[in-house]
């Protein structure tokens, strides 16, 4: 069970292939040497534009937001010690993108392109926070999920609220794709605004991960063997809320890449929750980046949103790890 | 070597005492066995002589430090503390979980540095766990997870051993391993303060044995002086019948 070492590398390739193919696909298929001169900067100008100003961004936006929530998802389910705690099941990209809406609908987004990812991010760190104080509370884990869901419940319904109250059908549409999340028409700007939270938020996880090793001890012996338990906390939900609100501000609420992405990758890298780190981001932006394309290019009138299609994915994925645990690990 | 010591040391919770005045002192080669009833107060006593729980009064230290200001990864590196609650949270493989006793060197599980590794190998071979290594840990039986959690706390090579009911729910056989273990690490020049509920394995055992009861320390001394019939039935309530080290428990009085 030695962790595997071609697990990065082979992840790294593929999700550069996979945003490579993204460039490639689409409503008008590209070839590769026109997607290739187009990339370093020759060949129609045309080509340049779809490629620099449409599907290039939009795969990197889809790719950073699944990474920030595989690293964020992992890095919660190192603090709590159950892979079921993920930034959508937890509640916290729901209360992300409530705060996101709530900015929207009362314009104050028109004050500084900062404040979405700022109001997502804030929104983020509450629900995080809420749930490491029921942490310190509570060891059941099914308690953690139920605040979480709680959370959610409470989100879901204040969006409602806004949408019932929205003045115009524009914030109508414009809220419907925060809370189902989405890539579609994402420029380097809107990933520009977002990415230093989720490279912050990710730079604090990695920094800290080896304390959720530690973690898997159970807090006690983990604070024997010389872990910190306050600040670990402190840093991993900082680290999981910030990524959280940079995704969230990006993309909308996604759900469930960030359980999909550690279940997988915890097998490879010996069950070691710090290990998981790096493979958890890679894949989760592989697995969006890869849903992204099949949303664009499947035959729909109205175009899927990714965060429907991760979630019609996820969440049986879910269920299934749910069922196959054993109590003992509760 | 290392020196835990205890002064007039009471934690509460709330209004409630759960340890009041406690005076200890446990130092190298000393193979020390805390007893007394549920609720009598040993595990809120370790934890706050270790500086993981508040003390709400005395001092507690390791090495004269003050343990509760102690810096957790200092405190680690002076004693290998082992909880009475040992959940595993992944099923990792042996090695990697007692690599998690050089946390405190700065190693995490496959990356450790050599000395970390020689200490891992030397913890695995004492508790009898080379064969075992790459096994995951939710394959073990819960004789083998108590060796493995055991190697965890060697593999610090701590000066002193601080261990909460080490031997609950172990067979026979597995008891006396890991008791074994225990008296080796003393042979080498440790310290152990070990929670027992088995009297007769702890006056087998220990050279010296502290006595709780209702919060507080009732006896402190050699196991011959401390073990008699009296104490049995003043602190746990039973009848029993000592001779020298040997203990008979014939009932509840």
């Amino acid at each position: 069970m030695t962790p595997n070492r071609a697990l990065i590398p082979a992840l790294l390739v593929a999700c550069i292939l996979a945003v490579f193919t993204a460039c490639l696909l689409g409503s008008t298929p590209m070839p590769i040497d026109r997607v290739l001169l187009a990339l370093f900067g020759s060949g129609e100008v045309a080509d340049q534009i779809v490629v620099w100003q449409i599907r290039l961004p939009r795969a990197l936006a889809a790719f950073a937001t699944g990474a920030a929530l595989g690293i964020s998802g992992a890095g919660l389910q190192g603090l709590l010690r159950n892979p079921l705690a993920e930034p959508g099941v937890l509640g916290v990209s729901a209360s992300a993108s409530l705060f996101a809406t709530f900015s929207l609908y009362y314009g104050l987004v028109a004050l500084s392109p900062w404040v979405l990812p700022i109001a997502a991010m804030l929104g983020a760190l509450a629900a995080t926070a809420l749930i490491a104080l029921a942490a310190i509370k509570t060891r059941s884990v099914v308690t953690l999920i139920l605040v979480g869901v709680g959370i959610s419940a409470f989100a879901g319904a204040a969006m409602s609220l806004l949408m019932n109250l929205a003045p115009t059908p524009f914030t109508l549409s414009d809220m419907i794709n925060w809370m189902l999340g989405s890539v579609a028409n994402r420029s380097f700007r809107e990933l520009g605004f977002a990415a230093p939270f989720i490279i912050g938020g990710g730079a604090i996880l990695l920094t800290s991960r080896r304390g959720l090793s530690a973690l898997t001890l159970g807090e006690e012996a983990a604070s024997g063997i010389g872990l910190n338990l306050r600040n670990q906390r402190i840093l991993t939900v900082l680290g999981a809320g910030i990524a959280t609100g940079g995704s969230v501000a990006l993309a909308g609420a996604i759900g469930f890449v960030g359980i999909v992405a550690p279940h997988i990758v915890r097998p490879f890298v010996g069950h070691d929750p710090a290990r998981s780190l790096i493979p958890s981001t890679l894949l989760a932006g592989l697995i969006l980046v890869l849903a992204d394309i099949g949303v664009r290019i499947l035959p729909t009138v109205n175009e899927l949103k990714l965060g429907v299609v991760a979630s019609l994915i996820g969440a049986p994925a879910f269920i299934w790890i749910a069922m196959g645990r054993r109590a003992i690990h509760d | 070597m290392t020196e835990l010591v205890a002064e007039k040391l009471s934690v509460h919770a709330g209004r409630t005492p759960l340890v009041t005045e406690a005076n200890f002192l446990i130092g190298a080669g000393e193979f020390v066995a805390l007893i007394g009833p549920n609720g009598a107060g040993k595990t809120s006593l370790l934890r706050a002589s270790l500086g993981l729980e508040r003390a709400s009064g005395g001092r507690a230290s390791v090495n004269g430090d003050n343990s509760a200001e102690l810096a957790p990864m200092e405190r680690a590196r002076r004693v290998a503390y082992l909880p009475q609650q040992r959940p595993l949270a992944w099923p990792n493989t042996v090695r990697d979980v007692v690599a998690l006793g050089r946390y405190a060197y700065g190693a995490a599980p496959g990356r450790l540095g050599n000395q970390d590794a020689d200490a891992v190998d030397r913890a695995l071979m004492k508790c009898g766990l080379e064969e075992l290594a790459t096994r995951q840990t939710d394959t073990l039986s819960g004789g083998e997870l108590a060796r493995v959690h055991f190697a965890r706390a060697l593999a610090s090579e701590a000066g002193l051993l601080v261990a909460d009911e080490p031997v609950a729910a172990l067979d026979p056989r597995h008891q006396f391993r890991i008791m074994d273990i225990i008296q080796q690490y003393v042979a080498a020049g440790g310290g152990a303060l070990v929670v027992l509920h088995d009297i007769s394995l702890a006056a087998r055992y220990a050279s010296r044995m502290i006595w709780m009861k209702d919060t507080c320390i009732v006896s402190d001394g050699p196991v011959e002086d401390t073990l008699t019939a009296e104490r049995m039935a003043e602190v746990f309530g039973v009848s029993a019948k000592v001779a020298g080290r040997a203990v008979e428990i014939e009932g509840a009085v």
